[in-house]
């Protein structure tokens, strides 16, 4: 090892680059989170402090809580993501098994095809979509929504797990098929859950983006009953916009949530992006 | 079923290809097909008629539509432009750094610095405008500290530097992405690589550039498509920051804002879905072209090292 590269003051630069980075990333959510709990007043007079006794106020979640049906907009929000993302692993990982494992006439072009998803995204198509979802008397209901985050989704979902599918090792699958098990047995019982690190990846994938759209909850689902947490969460914040208690309490609620699924799933997500790209 | 053939038709395949082929199919493919077609007709009245490429040439030379569109696209580009000028090379140094051997603390700050990316665009727009707020003074308080409170003033809310700012706020939000990417492709640099070059006596800064940089330039490649459709896409956060009017005075519209008032309408404005259909028609060329650019003349060059 050479010396250079090891020297103190390096290291010592090298943690306060990062430490500066690390303050600058995390100090708008810890301003929102820590006022989110104070008293107005005190979120004018001292924004920088933390909650003290005199100064600790839910006040703005009492607001939150009362006034918005956050409730349903997290149950809407988790049935949307939860549906997609069941969706979009089930018939991924079908789609993925089938482009890898057998050979037959068009399969790279379906390969081709699947993958076009990924560069153009599915938004231009609003209009379109839209029209389709009227026509058919999906507008305002959740399945408009799980529809379209499953035909996100899948592009990627599919590239991922088919470049997983290919390691699945050929002797097991054989083994089956002289054991007499069917193809769909093959898949569900021997190289699903063979797939199921990779399948926690794309799951993490999918799911952040689904959780946090606002443009399709706004065009094609906007009713009361079926607002997910952040368009629930961006009209809120766009009504209450004086009400600085519960802005910051609404914003905290809307973080919460994402921040605990990521710090449980970091590894996960982390070691996907890692093994994704060195290829 | 053909029980005799050499070769009986394998069901199993189209079972498995299916659900899928027919969801993107159904829900992505033809809606965009329709969109580019919907793009060729106008409304009269309450019938649809064909007015070939009429809308285009409304968008481009009818004044009081080329006037938003060419400011939209404008904008947008130079959206992509700060994108590419400061999320990646941050996310570079900040790669480099977290990708040397002996760091101690390297995972906590890769989870930390990736924290902005999970967020919804609504969160970070408004909590970016409360604290660049001037009522509630967070930042001007902060720029006091290091004594520069003169050089405050509401970002926001200011023709000349709304766009830019929230082209930062965009960056401080994604950065994470090419972090995580070029941390990625630096562990894959095998040792022996970087041993021969210290060997050869190349160390520090001179063996980043020499040795490194080319081999991620492939990463880098990626990341800048990435960036360039995540970003001629983009629409949340403006709008949750500025509105679907884009203020102040249009300042901060893009395409995606321009689309959303196009289609829906705003103010006295009907929506339009033709009109719609035409701007998201030209988001199509536009990153169509990108992709193929990367595709063809990009990627094709990069020179990948197998080792």
């Amino acid at each position: 090892m050479s010396t250079a590269t090891q020297s103190l003051p390096r290291t010592v630069a090298a943690h306060a680059v990062l430490i500066a980075y690390t303050v600058i990333a995390l100090f708008p959510v810890v301003v929102i989170v820590i006022n989110s709990f104070k008293s107005r007043n005190a979120i004018f007079r001292s924004p920088l402090s933390p909650p003290t006794a005199e100064t600790f106020d839910l006040i703005g979640y009492t607001t939150v809580l009362r006034q918005g049906d956050f409730f349903l907009y997290f149950q809407n929000s988790f049935i949307v993501t939860v549906m997609s993302l069941f969706l979009v692993l089930l018939f991924g990982a079908m789609a993925s098994f089938a482009l890898s494992e057998y050979r037959f006439r068009g399969n790279s072009l379906m390969g081709l095809y699947l993958a076009l998803g990924i560069m153009i995204p599915i938004r231009l198509g609003t209009v379109a979509i839209l029209q389709l979802m009227v026509a058919s008397g999906l507008v305002n209901t959740l399945t408009a929504l799980i529809l379209v985050y499953t035909a996100q989704g899948l592009p990627l979902a599919v590239f991922i797990l088919s470049e997983f599918m290919k390691q699945v090792s050929d002797d097991l699958k054989n083994a089956g098929r002289i054991d007499g098990l069917s193809e769909y047995r093959i898949f569900f019982r021997l190289v699903l859950p063979l797939v199921r690190p990779a399948m926690a990846t794309v799951a993490v994938f999918t799911m952040i983006p689904i959780w946090n759209d606002l443009w399709f909850p706004l065009i094609l689902a906007p009713s009361e009953a079926t607002k997910t947490v952040t368009l629930g969460a961006q009209l809120f914040i766009g009504q209450y916009v004086t009400n600085w208690n519960a802005v910051l309490a609404a914003l905290s609620l809307a973080i919460l949530p994402v921040l605990v699924l990521y710090l449980i799933f970091s590894r996960q997500l982390i070691r996907g992006i890692t093994s994704g790209a060195v290829k | 079923m053909a029980t005799e053939a050499k070769k009986p038709i394998r069901w199993h395949i189209a079972v498995f290809l299916a659900p899928a082929v027919l969801v993107y199919t159904a829900v992505m493919i033809v809606p965009l097909f329709g969109t580019l077609q919907l793009s060729l007709f106008s409304a009269d009245g309450q019938t649809r008629v064909f007015a070939g490429l009429d809308n285009f040439r409304t968008l481009f030379f009818d004044p009081r539509w080329s006037a938003s569109f060419w400011n939209a696209l404008w904008n947008n580009t130079w959206f992509f432009i700060i994108h590419m000028l400061v999320q990646n090379p941050i996310g570079v140094v900040l790669a480099a750094l977290l990708s040397s051997p002996k760091l101690r603390f390297s995972a906590f700050y890769r989870t930390a610095i990736f924290i902005p990316t999970i967020l919804s665009f609504v969160i970070v727009g408004f909590a970016w405008k409360l604290i660049l707020s001037p009522l509630w003074g967070v930042a001007p308080n902060l720029l006091d500290l290091v004594g520069l409170k003169s050089l405050f003033t509401p970002w926001l809310g200011k023709e000349e530097y709304a766009l830019t700012t929230l082209g930062l706020i965009s960056v401080w939000q994604f950065v994470g992405i090419p972090m995580m990417l070029i941390y990625a492709a630096l562990l894959s640099i095998p040792d022996e690589v970087i041993e021969a070059a210290e060997c050869d006596g190349i160390t520090g800064m001179a063996q980043f550039w020499k040795i490194k940089l080319p081999l991620i330039l492939p990463s880098i490649g990626i990341i800048s498509i990435l960036t360039f459709v995540g970003n001629f896409n983009a629409f949340d956060l403006i709008y949750s920051a500025q509105g679907a009017l884009a203020g102040p005075n249009f300042s901060t519209d893009i395409l995606g804002t321009f689309l959303y008032r196009t289609f829906f309408g705003f103010q006295l404005q009907i929506g339009d879905p033709y009109m719609g259909s035409t701007i998201a028609s030209m988001m199509f060329f536009i990153i169509l072209a990108g992709v193929c650019l990367y595709l063809f003349a990009v990627q094709t060059r990069l020179r990948r090292y197998q080792f």
